[in-house]
Parts: C-alpha cells; sequence; structure tokens
C-alpha cells in the first residue's frame, strides 16, 4: 500500500472506532451492570438500572451516542517500535478525531484554555490527548480509545502521603474521594487508583488502571488483596446508581502502580462512570485489525 | 401506578405536595441552561433570551445535529453534573420564576434555601440515559446564544413525559443527595477500620 493510502484506511477504521465506542459499552462493562441490576433490590434503584438498559438499547438501534457528554477523546498507545505508522500515527489519530465528530456525531467538547473557545472540532492544543508506551520488537500497535465525560473526570484527585501514613492512608483517601465526589459522577463507577512516587506519576496510573477490563486483578496479591478489600467496602457504602442508594456502589476497584521514592506515596484516584465507554483495537503492521474489547463489533 | 406528569407552566400548587424520592414525568418546554448561561445572567447581568417564569431549565449540553432544512435534530441529551451550577441557582431561581430545575446529583443550601423560598424543584434525571431522554424531546423550537457553541447554547425544547425525574430537593428544602452523602460517610469509618488492619504492608 503506498503511505497516502495507509494512512487514509488507518484514519478510517480509527475515525469508525472512536465513534463506535461512544455508542456501544465493552462487554465487561454489559456483563457487570447487568449483574449489578440483577443484584439491585430497592425499587428506585431498579428503575433507573431500566433507564440505562433502555437507553443503551435506543442508542444501538438510533445509532446515536450513548450518552450526550462525549469526553475530550483520549488515547493510550501501545506502540510497536517497528509499526510502519508510528511517526504518522498522531496526526492520524487527530485527523480521526475530527472525523468522528462529524460522522458520530460528537460532542464538541474542546475548548482552548485562556482564549475560552470552543473550537468545535474536538481538536486543539494537545487534544486529542495522546499516551505513549512503546514496545521494542513489535511491528503492530494497540489502542485504547476512551471517552470520560466530565461528570466522571470531576472527582478525579491525587496526592502525596508521607510513608507513615501508609496504605491506611491509600484506602482512606479512596474513599473519602469517592464518598464525596463520586456520587455526582453517575455511579456504578469504576474507580481507578494509581500508586507511585508523585501526583503525576500516580494520576497517569490510576487512568491507566481504568483500561483495564471490569473484573481483572492486579498482578501482585497484596495489590490485588486491596482490590477486593476496597471494592466490597466501597459496595457496603450502598451508593447505589446515581448516588440514590443501593445494593452496590461501584462496578469495580482496579490499581496501577510503579515502585516508589522511599519518602512519598503518591496515590490518585480517576472514576469512570456506569457508561464506561472505551474501547482497544489492535492494529497489524498490514493495518488489519482486531478490536479487543466489545464482542461481535462490526465497524 | 399513574404517572405523575408535570406541564408547563407550572403553578406552585403543582409542586407543594411533591416530596424527595419521588418520580414525575415533564409535558411541554425545558430550555438547556448551564454554566456560562447562568454567569451571563448573575454576575455578567445579561438578560436571558428566553422566559423561564413557571418553567424548566435542564442542566444539560446535548448533542445536536442540523438539518439540511436550517432546523436542529436533538441526538443526544442527558443531565450534567448540577452542583456546578450550585453557585448561580439561588440568584438564578430569583430572577427567572424557574420551577423546575433538572440535573444530575445534588445541589447545596444556596439552592435548597432557593427552591424553599420560591417554590421550586430540584430533580434528578438519570445520567449518562441521554438518548432515552432524546426520544422524549418532540422538536427544538429555537436555539439562543448559540455563540457559546454546541453544549452551552440555550435549546429550548418541547418534551413529552421527559423523566423519569427523582426530586432531589423539593419545595420544603429536603435534599435527598445530601441526606444519602450524610449516610454514606457515616458508614465509612467503621468500613474503613476494617480495611486498615488488613493493608499494613509497609512493616
Amino acid at each position: 500500500m503506498e503511505k497516502q493510502a495507509a494512512v487514509q484506511s488507518l484514519t478510517d477504521t480509527m475515525a469508525k472506532f472512536t465513534a463506535y465506542i461512544g455508542k456501544h459499552l465493552p462487554t465487561d462493562v454489559e456483563k457487570k451492570l447487568a449483574e449489578l441490576r440483577a443484584k439491585e433490590t430497592k425499587p428506585l434503584a431498579k428503575a433507573i438500572y431500566l433507564s440505562m438498559a433502555e437507553n443503551q438499547e435506543a442508542a444501538n438501534r438510533l445509532d446515536r451516542p450513548s450518552c450526550q457528554d462525549t469526553g475530550v477523546i483520549q488515547y493510550f498507545v501501545t506502540a510497536g517500535a517497528k509499526f510502519p505508522l508510528l511517526g504518522e500515527l498522531a496526526e492520524i489519530l487527530e485527523e480521526a478525531t475530527r472525523e468522528a465528530t462529524r460522522t458520530a456525531p460528537l460532542r464538541h467538547n474542546a475548548v482552548e484554555t485562556f482564549v475560552e473557545k470552543n473550537t468545535g472540532t474536538n481538536t486543539g492544543t494537545k487534544v486529542p490527548w495522546l499516551d505513549w508506551d512503546i514496545v521494542p520488537d513489535d511491528d503492530g500497535v494497540t489502542i485504547d480509545v476512551y471517552m470520560a465525560g466530565g461528570g466522571c473526570t470531576l472527582p478525579g484527585s491525587a496526592t502525596v502521603l508521607m510513608p507513615g501514613q501508609g496504605y491506611e492512608g491509600v484506602a482512606e483517601f479512596v474513599f473519602n474521594v469517592i464518598s464525596s465526589r463520586g456520587v455526582n459522577a453517575c455511579p456504578p463507577l469504576l474507580v481507578g487508583v494509581g500508586v507511585s512516587t508523585a501526583v503525576e506519576t500516580a494520576a497517569r496510573l490510576s487512568k491507566k488502571a481504568l483500561m483495564r477490563p471490569v473484573g481483572s486483578h492486579n498482578a501482585d496479591p497484596n495489590a490485588a488483596k486491596m482490590e477486593t478489600l476496597l471494592e466490597d467496602g466501597l459496595n457496603e457504602m450502598g451508593i447505589g446508581p446515581q448516588g440514590l442508594t443501593g445494593t452496590n456502589s461501584v462496578m469495580g476497584v482496579n490499581i496501577e502502580s510503579s515502585a516508589r521514592h522511599p519518602s512519598t506515596i503518591g496515590v490518585a484516584v480517576n472514576t469512570g462512570c456506569w457508561a464506561h465507554r472505551r474501547g482497544r483495537i489492535r492494529i497489524n503492521a498490514d493495518l488489519s485489525y482486531e478490536i479487543l474489547t466489545h464482542e461481535g463489533a462490526k465497524l | 401506578m399513574n404517572k405523575k406528569v408535570l406541564t408547563t407552566p407550572i403553578k406552585d400548587e403543582d409542586l407543594e405536595d411533591l416530596r424527595v424520592g419521588d418520580v414525575v414525568y415533564l409535558t411541554g418546554h425545558i430550555v438547556t441552561c448551564r454554566d456560562v448561561a447562568h454567569r451571563r445572567l448573575i454576575e455578567l447581568k445579561r438578560e436571558l433570551p428566553v422566559d423561564l417564569k413557571g418553567g424548566a431549565i435542564f442542566h444539560a449540553g446535548p448533542i445536536v445535529r442540523k438539518l439540511d432544512d436550517g432546523k436542529f435534530e436533538m441526538v443526544s441529551i442527558g443531565p450534567t453534573t448540577s452542583m456546578r451550577m450550585e453557585k448561580f441557582e439561588r440568584e438564578f431561581i430569583e430572577q427567572t420564576g424557574v420551577k423546575l430545575i433538572v440535573g444530575k446529583g445534588g445541589m447545596g443550601p444556596l439552592t435548597e434555601e432557593g427552591c424553599k423560598k420560591h417554590k421550586a424543584v430540584h430533580a434528578i434525571f438519570p445520567g449518562g440515559c441521554a438518548v432515552l431522554a432524546a426520544t422524549q424531546v418532540e422538536e427544538i423550537e429555537r436555539a439562543e446564544w448559540q455563540d457559546l457553541g454546541m453544549p452551552e447554547t440555550l435549546w429550548v425544547n418541547r418534551v413529552k413525559e421527559l423523566g423519569p425525574l427523582i426530586i432531589s430537593i423539593d419545595t420544603q428544602g429536603n435534599n435527598l443527595i445530601e441526606k444519602n452523602k450524610a449516610e454514606f460517610n457515616a458508614k465509612k469509618g467503621p468500613i474503613l477500620e476494617k480495611i486498615y488492619s488488613q493493608v499494613s504492608f509497609i512493616k
């Protein structure tokens, strides 16, 4: 394939995939919501779960974004160093965002800061936001597309604890964020927690944690244990869908971590709303692709 | 059970028996009104281009498609976080005479005060259910302050049985989400105590 044709082909795929994830929830999230709905006993909470299911059905039938807030588009790129379009990828993703904005259509959500003008294209300075990881011997690329609305972005919080506060301090921080600000963020939430050195390292990990499937666990046994403890504990609070109280509070808690400075514990929390619109696509060197998050998806 | 349907213009007596947790639907008109519209009226003292007396506002920034005939189609419209408007809402109610505020999550003491004094209510539409709400919009009749861009434009919608709307602040000033939050916070301490004893990983 000529380079220009290849660029056009990948732009087209990514535009379609970006539009697609705004209209369909990933399979793991759909299953979890069905499970939470089945377990729910409070009448008002059950009615909310019913509205949610009706909404997803209508979004599918009418081919529309299921939530009006289609976020500032974020792409988490795990790029093989030998991927043929590595150098073109940033521009491709920007153009794909513009294209998806027109075709889906997506809400215009890029406001240039200080100028305070909506660009009307969902592109702007450093938007779509790109996050890169490089894999040395790979010739493909895996991309997570994520749309977080303003509602579930607002609770986001990070701090640096003193080691004396320990993992007890981490648990307390997570609970404080969710009980005070998570209530307005369209629960049941997926809670992403980053444990690291500083605010920015913890914050990045907390967002990466939201790219992990619902129900998956951190490979470290202590981190996995903490995920379960926090999930069970938050559920015991009974926040329910939309904070209207119910049998559960969250879809899960995912923790990602790095080694840390001995003098600090950086901790961050990011929340994903129930309409957790993320999708993972694997693109091969010949630009064939596989969608990894949505069973039976067709672009 | 029959659906309780409010119709604009809404009168004080339509709201006086409603209590937090009640579910209602709305038929008539509702205008999207969020951050900048509130700021323009309250801080910048600009007159709103719509009459909201007895009316309803929706804390929402929808996706709207412009059709070939110049009309607008409502694609997707769900509530946004109401708490962002807390700073302005009491004065907004006082100045406009709005009776129903639809949004997401709770609002604070200023809105409680405004609802109590001027006989208005705040209600929650289930967040994220934006196509459901769009199918309840019959027509976008007008679009004002389009210079604010798609999310912030004042879209004047004619709706039929928009809902479910869960009353979260009633005309007596009761506040459902604040009550819930107090319950969550009361449970938090004992739950954390159980967790603390199991996460002493630093030894």
